[in-house]
């Protein structure tokens, strides 16, 4: 069997394979043993595939492997990282409610007076305890003789009463008043 | 008996270790993930990196196949081997990705060259064999990358499944859905093309200026 340069270029790669049958193959050596063309072409084509078939040819990343794992883990079901993130964001919503909590109780906050023409008290001591009443729009020291319907008045605290709105009564709590 | 050490000495890739380590991952030990892809990280990187050509998409991509991976781990059916199963779900997931985002890469002139015809050589240099320790030169790698990059996807994506990760031909034919005439044609392209690219550099200038550089003589 005689083959053509056109032949040889053709089989090359089946040829590295070793997937040519054998009179084919001792056709082609026979032409490579007197064909410089087609010996530097599968010399070059056996050099490309050992040369890109070497590891080294194939770099990832620095850090690859470690992100690829913690994407993982960021996605396994019930893993003790997305577990702990869980706890962590949830402790997170408990602290901010909580906070806003406080904020709304708070006596520095500033919430909307019930009577627009009373003064919002400035150092009143939030633990004081004051009486309010029912339909009334401030607060009273105990035994102020100012306060409207005694029948149902409420003893709470100073920081409860301005959270709800009252102000401080112009005349027993009238050293608190901020004007 | 044989002693627990000496087992543990085994490479971890063995289809046996795999198929039960798959069970164990599907019956709810899913940390061993971690231990059945060890193996595989660099070639699905790499698989990726063959269709994307991007770093940065390859490694995104990389990381979503093996995700996809782990939550159809059940759907894996041991007949295939493992490796193939996670090579075509990157090879999916490349494609996806370059779809979706990607959609205008041109990709080279040569993907739309006819593979049934015959491909002609365009040089002959004759390229001496080159040590395999020159891949330990940064230059060399990269004039080694920038070729393979300038290939049409088809023949890069063949190439490097076949001669890079060095899948079967059947393995290589079932991860890019075509048949293993095609993956031979493919093959032949683009080794041919490759040492056409890279056989004036061998063959010639910059073999000689790396070789010399280094101490030793091309032949």
């Amino acid at each position: 069997m005689v083959v053509s340069c056109e032949e040889v270029w053709r089989e090359i790669s089946n040829y590295l394979e070793g997937e040519v049958d054998a009179s084919l193959r001792a056709a082609m050596e026979d032409h490579l043993r007197g064909c410089k063309h087609c010996t530097a072409v599968l010399d070059g084509t056996r050099n490309v595939v050992q040369l890109y078939g070497d590891e080294r040819m194939f770099e990832v990343p620095l850090g690859f492997s470690h992100r690829l794992h913690r994407r993982l883990e960021e996605n396994m079901p019930g893993n003790r990282r997305s577990f702990l993130g869980w706890m962590v964001a949830a402790a997170a919503a408990v602290l901010v409610a909580g906070s806003f909590e406080v904020a709304r109780s708070s006596v520095f906050s500033r919430p909307e007076l019930r009577s627009e023409h009373a003064q919002a008290g400035a150092g009143v001591p939030p633990d004081m305890l004051v009486i309010v009443s029912g339909d009334g729009k401030t607060f009273h020291a105990v035994g102020c003789p100012f306060i409207h319907d005694k029948a149902h008045i409420q003893t709470i605290t100073a920081r409860e009463a301005l959270r709800q709105g009252y102000a401080p009564c112009v005349r027993c709590m009238k050293k608190y008043l901020t004007a | 008996m044989m002693p627990e050490e000496v087992t543990s000495l085994e490479p971890p890739a063995k289809p046996f270790n795999e198929e039960m380590l798959i069970q164990r991952i599907r019956n709810g030990e899913h940390d061993l993930f971690y231990e059945l892809i060890r193996p595989y990280e660099r070639r699905v990187y790499s698989a990726a990196f063959a269709i994307l050509r991007n770093e940065a998409d390859a490694e995104d991509v990389a990381q979503e196949a093996m995700l996809k991976a782990f939550k159809h781990i059940r759907q894996f059916r041991a007949e295939a081997r493992f490796s193939t199963w996670l090579t075509q779900i990157t090879i999916n997931e490349a494609r996806m990705w370059r779809r979706k985002d990607h959609a205008n890469i041109m990709e080279p002139i040569v993907d739309r060259q006819d593979e049934e015809g015959n491909y002609t050589p365009r040089d002959f240099a004759d390229w001496r064999e080159i040590p395999l320790e020159t891949l330990e030169r940064k230059e060399v790698r990269q004039k080694l990358a920038e070729a393979l990059a300038s290939l049409g996807e088809k023949y890069r994506e063949t190439f490097v499944l076949r001669d890079m990760q060095h899948l079967s031909i059947e393995e290589t034919a079932k991860a890019l859905g075509i048949s293993t005439a095609s993956v031979k044609t493919r093959l032949l392209r683009a080794r041919l093309m490759l040492r056409d690219l890279l056989a004036p550099g061998f063959g010639g200038t910059w073999s000689s200026k790396l070789f010399l550089a280094k101490g030793t003589k091309p032949w």
